[in-house]
C-alpha cells in the first residue's frame, strides 16, 4: 500500500507498529473468548473465576444449541432467506449496475443520487408497515416476506458494487466481440458475464452475510418461521448462557469466513479499489 | 447555421437508447414498491387512525410516554459517545495501515473483519465480557483488584451504556475505516510530497493536506455511522437486557408486545426524522467544495 505522510520523529516506527498491533489485539481478543467458551463444557461457562486460557476442549455446548428446540429450523430458515436475498438483488439490481457502468443517459446523476440517499433512511421503518401489509397478503411469517425486506436493503448496495465490477470490465472487449459477429446479448453472456463473474460473487456474499446478520426486520416480520438471529433475539432473554455463547458464535463464524473470501472487494464498495 | 444544428439534433435524436432505462426499469420498480411505499404507508399509520382519521394522537402518546424519553437520552448518549471514538480510532487505523508497515497488508484483513459481525454476535460477545461470571470480572479477580465479581450490567449504574459503547465500538468502526483508507488512497501523492518541500511537519500535512482532502469519506462515513447508530437495537437488548431501552427498542416492543403498529410507525417516524436532521446537519458543516471532489 501506498505510503501517505513519512512519520514525524518523535513518533517513530516501533510505536506504530506497537499501536497497529494493540489495534489488531481488541480486535481479535473478543473474538478468541467468544470461540473458547463456545468449545468449553457447560461447567467451565459457569465457572468462577473463569480462566482466559482454554482449559478443556468439548462440543457439549455447540450441541446442547444445535439441538435446542427450533434451532436447526431456524438455521435453515437463515440460509434460505439469505439465498432468496441474494438471488433476488442480484437479478434486480445487477442489471442497474450494468447500465450504470456502460451507459451514458439523462437521468443517471438524479438515480445514482436517489441510490445513495436510500441509505439515509433507517431500515426500522421499513418493516414495521410492511408488516401490517404481509398479513393482509398472506405473507406473514414466511421466508419470503424476510427476503423481501432484506432485498430492499440490499439492492443500492448491490447496484453500486455490481457497476464499479462492470466499470472494472473492460467496455472494447464487449464490443470486440461484437465486431467479430456476437449480437448485444452474446457479447455479454460470452465476455464480459464471465469477466464480472468474481466481482459478482462477492457481491452476492456481501448480500448473504447483510441477510444472515440481520435482526430487527426478521423478528418484526416473523413468528413461528425465524431466522437464526430472530430466534436468537426472541430467546435471548430467557435462556442459558451456554446458549447464549454458542449462539454467538454460530453466527459469527459464516460471516467471518465469507468475509475472508471477499476482502479483496472490500474497498470497492466505496468506488475505489485497494490495490 | 440552420441546418447544422438539425442535424445535431437528429444526433440526438439518434442516441436517445431505451437500453438503460429497461435496464434500470426493475430496480426502480422494487424499490418504489418495498421502499418508498412502506415509508408512506409507516406515515400513515402514525398519523391516520385505523378508519382513516388525521391524528396526532400517537405522537402525543408517546412524547408522553415515560419510556419515551429514556430511550431518547440513552440513544442520543450513545450517538454522541459512539460516533466520535469510532472517528477518531478509525482515523488512527486508516494512517497507520498507510505508512507502510511490514504486514500491513495483515493489519487491513484483521480491522475489516467486524465488518462481517453481526450487532446481535457483537453484543453477546462483549455480554460474556462483563456479565457478572464474566471474563473481565474474571481478569480483575486474576489480578487481585477485586475479591468477588462486581455487577457492570446492573442498569441503574453508567456500566451498561459503556459496555454497549465497547461493543459498538468494536463492531462498526471497521465501516469508518475501509471508508477512509478507500479516501486517502485516492489523494494524489504530490499534494503530500509538495506539502512536504515546502516544510510541513507530519502534524501539518495530516491536519492541513490530509484531511480537508479527506472530507468526502468524512462526511459520507460520519452520515453513514450516525444513522445506524440512530436506529441501534440487538446489540442494546443482547448486552444490557431489558434494564436500558432505546427508540429503536421502544419501536420493537410496541409491534411485539403491546400489538401497536400505530405507536411502532410513530417510533420509526421518529427515528427517521432525527437521521435525516443529522444527515443534513453533517450536510451543511462539513461542506464539500466542488473543486474538492477528487
Amino acid at each position: 500500500m501506498r505510503r501517505l505522510a513519512p512519520p514525524p520523529r518523535l513518533v517513530g516506527r516501533g510505536t506504530m507498529y506497537l499501536m497497529a498491533l494493540l489495534i489488531a489485539l481488541w480486535i481479535l481478543i473478543p473474538i478468541y473468548l467468544i470461540t473458547m467458551a463456545a468449545f468449553s463444557p457447560k461447567d467451565v461457562i459457569y465457572s468462577w473465576p473463569k480462566s482466559l486460557m482454554p482449559q478443556s476442549f468439548s462440543l457439549e455446548t455447540l450441541l446442547f444449541f444445535l439441538n435446542a428446540y427450533g434451532v436447526l429450523a431456524s438455521v435453515r430458515n437463515s440460509v434460505i432467506v439469505a439465498l432468496l436475498t441474494l438471488a433476488l438483488s442480484l437479478v434486480v439490481g445487477a442489471p442497474a449496475g450494468y447500465a450504470l457502468a456502460r451507459f451514458i443517459f439523462r437521468g443517471k446523476d438524479v438515480y445514482r443520487l436517489m441510490i445513495l440517499s436510500t441509505r439515509a433512511f433507517p431500515i426500522v421503518i421499513l418493516s414495521i408497515p410492511l408488516a401490517v401489509a404481509f398479513i393482509r397478503w398472506n405473507l406473514y411469517d414466511t421466508v419470503i416476506s424476510v427476503a423481501l425486506v432484506h432485498t430492499a436493503m440490499a439492492l443500492p448496495t448491490t447496484i453500486l458494487v455490481t457497476s464499479s465490477v462492470f466499470i472494472g470490465v473492460s467496455k472494447e472487449l464487449e464490443e470486440a466481440a461484437m465486431v467479430l459477429g456476437c449480437n448485444r446479448l452474446q457479447a455479454f453472456t460470452k465476455v464480459a458475464l464471465p469477466l464480472a463473474l468474481p466481482g459478482l460473487a462477492a457481491s452476492a456474499i456481501f448480500t448473504f452475510v447483510l441477510s444472515w446478520n440481520e435482526v430487527f426486520a426478521a423478528t418484526i416480520l416473523t413468528l413461528y418461521n425465524r431466522t437464526l438471529p430472530a430466534h436468537l433475539f426472541v430467546q435471548l432473554a430467557a435462556s442459558p448462557l451456554p446458549f447464549r455463547f454458542a449462539g454467538g458464535f454460530f453466527i459469527l463464524v459464516p460471516a467471518i469466513v465469507f468475509m475472508f473470501f471477499v476482502r479483496r472487494y472490500l474497498f470497492n464498495l466505496w468506488g475505489i479499489t485497494l490495490k | 447555421m440552420k441546418s447544422m444544428a438539425i442535424g445535431l439534433k437528429q444526433v440526438r435524436l439518434r442516441r436517445l437508447n431505451l437500453e438503460p432505462y429497461i435496464l434500470l426499469l426493475p430496480s426502480m420498480v422494487y424499490l418504489a414498491l418495498f421502499f418508498a411505499w412502506p415509508m408512506f404507508q409507516a406515515f400513515r399509520l402514525a398519523f391516520q387512525t385505523d378508519d382513516g382519521h388525521l391524528t396526532l394522537s400517537y405522537l402525543q402518546r408517546m412524547f408522553g410516554d415515560a419510556a419515551f424519553i429514556k430511550a431518547l437520552r440513552t440513544t442520543i448518549v450513545l450517538v454522541v459517545s459512539i460516533v466520535p471514538i469510532q472517528f477518531i480510532l478509525a482515523l488512527t487505523m486508516a494512517i497507520l495501515v498507510s505508512e507502510r508497515l511490514r504486514g500491513a497488508d495483515l493489519f487491513v484483513y484483521i480491522y475489516s473483519i467486524p465488518l462481517a459481525v453481526s450487532d446481535l454476535a457483537a453484543g453477546i460477545i462483549w455480554f460474556s465480557i462483563f456479565t457478572e461470571r464474566g471474563y473481565l470480572n474474571s481478569l480483575l479477580y486474576n489480578l487481585g483488584l477485586i475479591q468477588k465479581p462486581f455487577l457492570f450490567l446492573d442498569y441503574r449504574t453508567p456500566w451498561p451504556i459503556v459496555g454497549i459503547v465497547l461493543a459498538e465500538v468494536w463492531r462498526a468502526t471497521s465501516i469508518v475505516f475501509v471508508i477512509l483508507v478507500a479516501g486517502l488512497q485516492s489523494i494524489p501523492r504530490d499534494y503530500i510530497e509538495a506539502a512536504e518541500i515546502f516544510g510541513a511537519n507530519w502534524f501539518q500535512r495530516v491536519w492541513k493536506v490530509i484531511l480537508p482532502l479527506l472530507r468526502p469519506s468524512i462526511q459520507t462515513a460520519l452520515i453513514l455511522r450516525t444513522i445506524l447508530a440512530v436506529q441501534v437495537f440487538a446489540v442494546v437488548v443482547a448486552v444490557a437486557g431489558r434494564g436500558v431501552t432505546v427508540l429503536a427498542a421502544e419501536a420493537y416492543r410496541w409491534y411485539s408486545e403491546y400489538r401497536s403498529p400505530h405507536m411502532a410507525a410513530a417510533y420509526a417516524m421518529f427515528i427517521l426524522v432525527i437521521s435525516l436532521a443529522s444527515a443534513f446537519i453533517y450536510l451543511r458543516t462539513l461542506r464539500v467544495r466542488e473543486e474538492m471532489r477528487l
